[in-house]
């Protein structure tokens, strides 16, 4: 009977999101981040002339190096605790997930803590993509 | 124009997982997973490439790009040697990616303290 | 002892000799700020690592209560404690310092009153003299144990309760001082199904729904018997929410009620989304601000109930809900 009291009053009291006001921050923030990724392709790319697939790659270097420093510096959980998901779904959300995991195990030294712990969060990126691009590559290979 | 397209479809993937994110409840490692295999479905039909031309890092950067990549690679390298080559050539594309993460994670963590 | 009702007992001559509180930065910030009695200005607390600065934070209170009671570590017949870390990693790693008969407790963040429940009990069975307890909780080491790393990038929600960074001692004791610990409640541990890590708040409520209406029932009175109800930490969501099913009850609390998360901070300038939550939370403001106010004479009679959530990383991975227990304890003013 208390059971059934206490479903009707937290389901009365449901905790509302600012669903809205965190959707904008989101997107501004995640353009902004790929706004200056895209400059920073285009630095590479058509101002030093370098080759397609190496200044993508020079552009991911650059982004995952600045994300883990800011990490280092104890700016980047601010940023992300603002913008949400803008900082996790671009390559920043991979990089800061590996780097604060490594950093947070610090303490237990550099084996058993920092290389241990580093693919915590960032394992099951991995894991996904992997399976999920063995799966749909070999579906490709077939109807190809 | 391409630095528009790139502000406008990287917040626009941000804005949509940010939705899910708060309507569904989930954490940041399940709309991560779910980004990145949309990225890897998106590959069989070509479509990311398309995104990539029209966006540049508005498409690249986004975790479903990862997906992509590693489909992409698998695939390239099935098609131009055996099927091995889905083994063999997956991390073509990202490990330079992935490297570079490992790489900076751990020299942060050497030099750097948690904050808290 | 008098066992009483269901849950419930009476203790017959248990004092609380003393009490000490040492916080961490952000709690010094607070509206209690001046009630503490030592405030580190780092959560690092000057030690290695965040475990090391919680045990510190431990010893610290240990060492403080016992200069406030006026006592020596030998006076101490037996250390009741706990914390939030796996298997009581710091208070385990504190009492190494102290060669006194040691009980550790997890009730998650009513280890406070928890603590103090068997401490009285035991004084009252006639243990000893004086029985020190002590509890502590550190934001740090409870984000990196049971969510996410402390610089992770991720997006805590409004729902989200903040961890206090604080330890407390308290020495129960059978000679006789201003504040007489006189009654108690054992709760039962209530489920009600939710399973949201970032909501504790709302799924300690009906817990402590659950303690607070046996502890009237089991005495036959009202919540107006007392001048302040103060739950640990339900914080703006889960008060709410214990408001709501008081008052389906028909047993609807009054302003002798609040809440030590939301009394702990200054939710609107402090970032604590929700406010706050630990061991530590009802600890630093029951054995600072309430203890003080009772000495000078402002409440007579006071209610404190400590909610736990009891939550493990692993079950609720396995898609298991979130239970949650409270405990009760009551401070009197006696004449002494």
């Amino acid at each position: 009977m208390e059971k059934e009291i206490y479903k009707k009053v937290l389901n009365e009291k449901k905790i509302k999101r600012p669903i809205f006001l965190n959707a904008i921050k989101a997107f501004v923030v995640g353009g902004l981040i790929c706004l200056i990724a895209q400059t920073i392709l285009w630095l590479f790319k058509d101002l030093l002339h370098l080759e397609k697939t190496a200044s993508t790659s020079l552009m991911y270097i650059v982004i995952v190096g600045v994300t883990a420093i800011l990490t280092g510096l104890g700016i980047f959980d601010k940023i992300g605790q603002f913008s949400g998901a803008g900082t996790i779904i671009p390559i920043t959300g991979f990089s800061n997930s590996m780097a604060s995991s490594a950093l947070e195990s610090k303490s237990e030294g550099i084996i058993l803590g920092i290389m241990t712990n580093m693919f915590k969060l960032a394992g099951a990126v991995i894991v996904a993509g992997v399976v999920s691009a063995f799966i749909t590559g070999t579906i490709i290979y077939l109807f190809r | 124009m391409i630095f528009l397209n790139a502000f406008l479809i990287g917040g626009l993937i941000c804005l949509i997982a940010q939705l899910i994110l708060d309507c569904f409840k989930l954490l940041p490692a399940h709309i991560v997973v779910i980004f990145v295999v949309l990225g890897s479905i998106f590959e069989a039909f070509h479509l990311y490439d398309k995104l990539v031309d029209f966006a540049g890092a508005g498409a690249l950067l986004p975790i479903s790009s990862f997906g992509h990549s590693l489909t992409h690679a698998a695939v390239d390298a099935a098609v131009n040697s055996n099927y091995l080559g889905i083994f063999t050539g997956i991390f073509d594309l990202t490990s330079s990616g992935i490297a570079a993460a490992i790489f900076f994670s751990f020299l942060i963590a050497l030099v750097c303290k948690p904050r808290g | 002892m008098k066992y009483v009702g269901k849950n419930s007992a009476e203790f017959k001559n248990v004092y609380l000799r003393a009490a000490s509180t040492i916080s961490g930065p952000k709690e010094k910030k607070g509206p209690l700020g001046q009630y503490f009695d030592y405030s580190y200005s780092d959560n690092h607390c000057n030690a290695e690592n965040w475990e090391q600065a919680e045990i510190k934070m431990q010893q610290n209170a240990i060492d403080t209560a016992l200069v406030k009671s006026g006592l020596e570590i030998d006076n101490i017949n037996l250390i009741i404690g706990g914390d939030l870390n796996n298997q009581l990693a710091v208070t385990n790693y504190a009492m190494r310092d102290y060669h006194v008969p040691y009980l550790g407790v997890y009730g998650a963040c009513s280890t406070c009153v928890e603590s103090l429940i068997i401490a009285a009990s035991y004084i009252d069975a006639g243990f000893g003299e004086n029985i020190l307890t002590v509890t502590s909780s550190h934001n740090s080491t409870s984000e990196r144990q049971f969510r996410y790393p402390t610089e992770y990038g991720g997006q805590k929600p409004n729902s989200m309760t903040s961890t206090a960074t604080g330890a407390g001692s308290a020495i129960v004791s059978r000679s006789a001082s201003t504040i007489k610990i006189t009654k108690m409640t054992i709760g039962s541990v209530v489920d009600p199904e939710l399973s949201d890590t970032q909501d504790m708040g709302r799924t300690m409520a009906p817990a402590a729904a659950s303690t607070l209406r046996q502890h009237l029932e089991d005495f036959k009175i009202k919540p107006s018997e007392y001048d302040l109800i103060l739950t640990g930490d339900l914080s703006m969501y889960g008060a709410d929410v214990l408001k709501g099913i008081m008052a389906e009850f028909d047993c609807p609390l009054g302003n002798n009620y609040n809440d030590a998360g939301l009394m702990l901070y200054d939710t609107k300038s402090q970032k604590v989304f929700a406010g706050g939550s630990g061991c530590g939370c009802i600890t630093l403001v029951g054995f600072s601000y309430v203890i003080d106010a009772m000495r000078k004479g402002i409440y007579q009679k006071v209610l404190l109930i400590a909610t736990g959530a009891l939550m493990n990383p692993i079950m609720v991975a396995q898609n298991e809900t979130i239970p949650a227990i409270a405990h009760a304890i009551v401070f009197e003013r006696s004449n002494v």
